[in-house]
């Protein structure tokens, strides 16, 4: 799993059979010093409660369609929980 | 699997249910040469301690063979902690 920080929303009706209900965040993948790494990706939210701003670890790959509800969703990044403190040696 | 130092720690209290009561340590990956080449977040099974170098698993299906798991959101886990590491003969310096 990775740090991010979640920056936006996507909302879409038109989706994959097995997506509905699904929420989709924006995020940008963090280094371990919490700096930008990477482009942005769209994540599911698989504790539906990551709202903007917030510092989340993902998932990705096949484990991200392991993290929702519904088994083999299509989704490629998940967000797996929200970060309340985080200590790294310098 | 690959080398990695336990260099960080991270506390949630919201997260997905297979999370629960694990503890979630930050490591950073060690290339061949003892350097950080990335990191990543991993539940830990063996109380590393910070600083420690350990193995580390990035696989789904023996990460959820560990959890006794068929389906779940897990990878990264921390699965050995390094007593020995020689490369080419020569001894690396492990915590």
């Amino acid at each position: 799993m990775q740090l991010a920080r979640v920056i936006g929303r996507v909302v879409a009706t038109e989706k994959a059979e097995g997506l509905e209900g699904v929420r989709f965040l924006v995020i940008q993948p963090l280094d371990k010093r919490q700096q930008p790494m990477g482009g942005t990706v769209v994540a599911a939210d698989a504790v539906h409660m990551a709202g903007t701003g917030e510092l989340v670890y993902y998932v990705s790959s096949r484990e991200a369609a392991e993290a929702l509800p519904v088994r083999f969703v299509p989704v490629d990044h998940a967000i797996t929980g929200i970060v309340d403190d985080i200590q790294v040696a310098p | 699997m690959k080398v990695g130092t336990v260099v960080g720690t991270v506390v949630s209290t919201i997260n997905i249910p297979l999370l629960d009561d694990h503890r979630l340590l930050l490591c950073d990956i060690q290339d061949v040469d003892g350097e950080p080449d990335g990191y990543t977040i991993c539940v830990d099974v063996v109380d590393a301690g910070i600083g420690e170098t350990v193995l580390i698993l990035d696989e789904g299906n023996s990460a959820r063979q560990i959890f006794g798991l068929d389906t779940g959101a897990i990878r990264a886990v921390i699965v050995g902690v390094v007593d020995e590491l020689a490369i080419d003969g020569e001894l690396r310096s492990v915590v």
